[in-house]
């Protein structure tokens, strides 16, 4: 029976306590514990120095455009990240994923140099939310080269 | 309204109205399923970056979509049973969970096959997929709940307080991806300006996720009809069924 007596509002405050108080509970250890839930570190974060150099960190940004060298004789590579503010160098010997490529956007997992460098265990490619075919990127490419 | 509604939350009138329903949305999934299907594997251009490999999306999104939908409908049908004790609703919640968990799985699978050759991992432990995970959990603990606890009425508001609880994850996932840096890209559909997505990719895309729910439609009534029938095994409209046949 579908009616609204008093039992039913108690109920219905309950429910609505139990929904609002997580809720509320989470969103305030979320908030505490947002700088630990970052998947990874952007270069700028890491020139202000809050990454740590004493343990496993994430690197995440843009392949810098023609940064990029690979050794003739080894799988070894070296190429900047950035994120148009700061760029960092990053080292790294292994196979790399379909999706590396110059300003594509990719997480390098490693540990942070003296130096400034940073030295990648694994280097993981992020993409985009955007989906197009490929006429329609050249489209804009010259779109936007035509405009500069 | 509240005729109609309390006219519909009586099981005997559901039982024989979702007989009718289940064949329009069994057949109308299958054919928005193969139309999608179609257009998103045949018709669709591949994209600029990855090329054919996204097409998994097709499947990936409107099942990630509906791991959370069906969640929604779980959750808001459990509570309705906590407030109302309608059994209708406690039905419709105990039958839901286990479509959702195979939705979840099924986004989780997807998304590791599309995450290797992509981003080169199968798995890591960025927000978005690591909320995806707790969903599962959530939808697994509700099914323990029901199954475990004898008395349905009991198990029924059991698991409606933990699919309450678990509501928080849903926002969670959806704004994961804005609220951290995470591994997994942002909304390219459910976002307020316009999609980022192709319309040629787009519109297999909504087909494709229209049939997901259609299918969801269908299936959760095929298991509320049989939930109904146990339920109300000794009542006489059942038995004049049973002696009918």
């Amino acid at each position: 029976m579908i009616t609204m007596n008093q039992k039913h509002k108690q109920r219905l405050a309950i429910v609505l306590l139990i929904v609002v108080g997580i809720g509320s509970a989470v969103a305030l250890a979320i908030a505490a514990f947002s700088e630990n839930m970052l998947y990874f570190f952007s270069p700028t974060q890491i020139m202000a120095g809050e990454a740590p150099t004493t343990r496993l960190i994430r690197v995440g940004g843009m392949v810098s455009k023609g940064s990029v060298q690979r050794a003739p004789d080894s799988l070894k590579i070296k190429f900047d990240v950035t994120d148009y503010a700061h760029t960092i160098s990053v080292q790294y010997t292994g196979i790399l994923p379909d999706l590396f490529r110059e300003e594509q956007g990719i997480v390098a997992i490693g540990w942070m140099q003296e130096d400034g460098s940073f030295i990648a265990d694994e280097v993981l490619a992020k993409h985009d939310e955007n989906y197009m075919p490929p006429e329609v990127s050249a489209a804009l490419k010259a779109a936007e080269s035509s405009d500069n | 309204m509240w005729a109609f509604l309390h006219k519909f939350s009586s099981p005997k009138y559901f039982y024989f109205l979702s007989g009718r329903l289940i064949p329009w949305f069994a057949w109308s999934c299958l054919a928005v399923m193969l139309v999608g299907l179609y257009y998103g594997l045949f018709e669709a251009p591949p994209d600029y970056q990855q090329g054919e490999s996204y097409r998994i999306m097709f499947v990936h999104v409107p099942a990630a979509w509906m791991s959370m939908f069906i969640y929604m409908v779980m959750a808001v049908a459990g509570g309705i049973g906590l407030i109302w004790h309608i059994k209708l609703a406690e039905i419709m919640a105990a039958s839901s969970a286990p479509i959702g968990a195979s939705f979840t799985f099924l986004a989780l699978v997807t998304g590791a096959l599309w995450g290797k050759p992509m981003w080169g991992t199968w798995w890591v432990w960025d927000a978005r997929l690591t909320a995806e995970l707790i969903l599962l959990f959530l939808y697994l603990g509700v099914i323990a709940l029901n199954s475990a606890i004898e008395d349905k009425r009991t198990a029924a508001r059991a698991s409606g307080v933990l699919a309450l609880v678990g509501v928080v994850n849903i926002p969670i996932i959806h704004y994961s991806v804005e609220w951290w840096n995470t591994l997994h890209q942002g909304a390219s559909v459910t976002k307020l300006d316009a999609p980022s997505i192709h319309i040629s990719m787009l519109i297999p895309l909504l087909l494709m996720a229209v049939a997901f729910k259609l299918y969801y439609a269908t299936v959760v009534l095929m298991r509320a009809r049989c939930e109904v029938l146990d339920r109300e095994r000794n009542s006489s409209w059942v038995q004049d069924l049973i002696s009918a046949k």
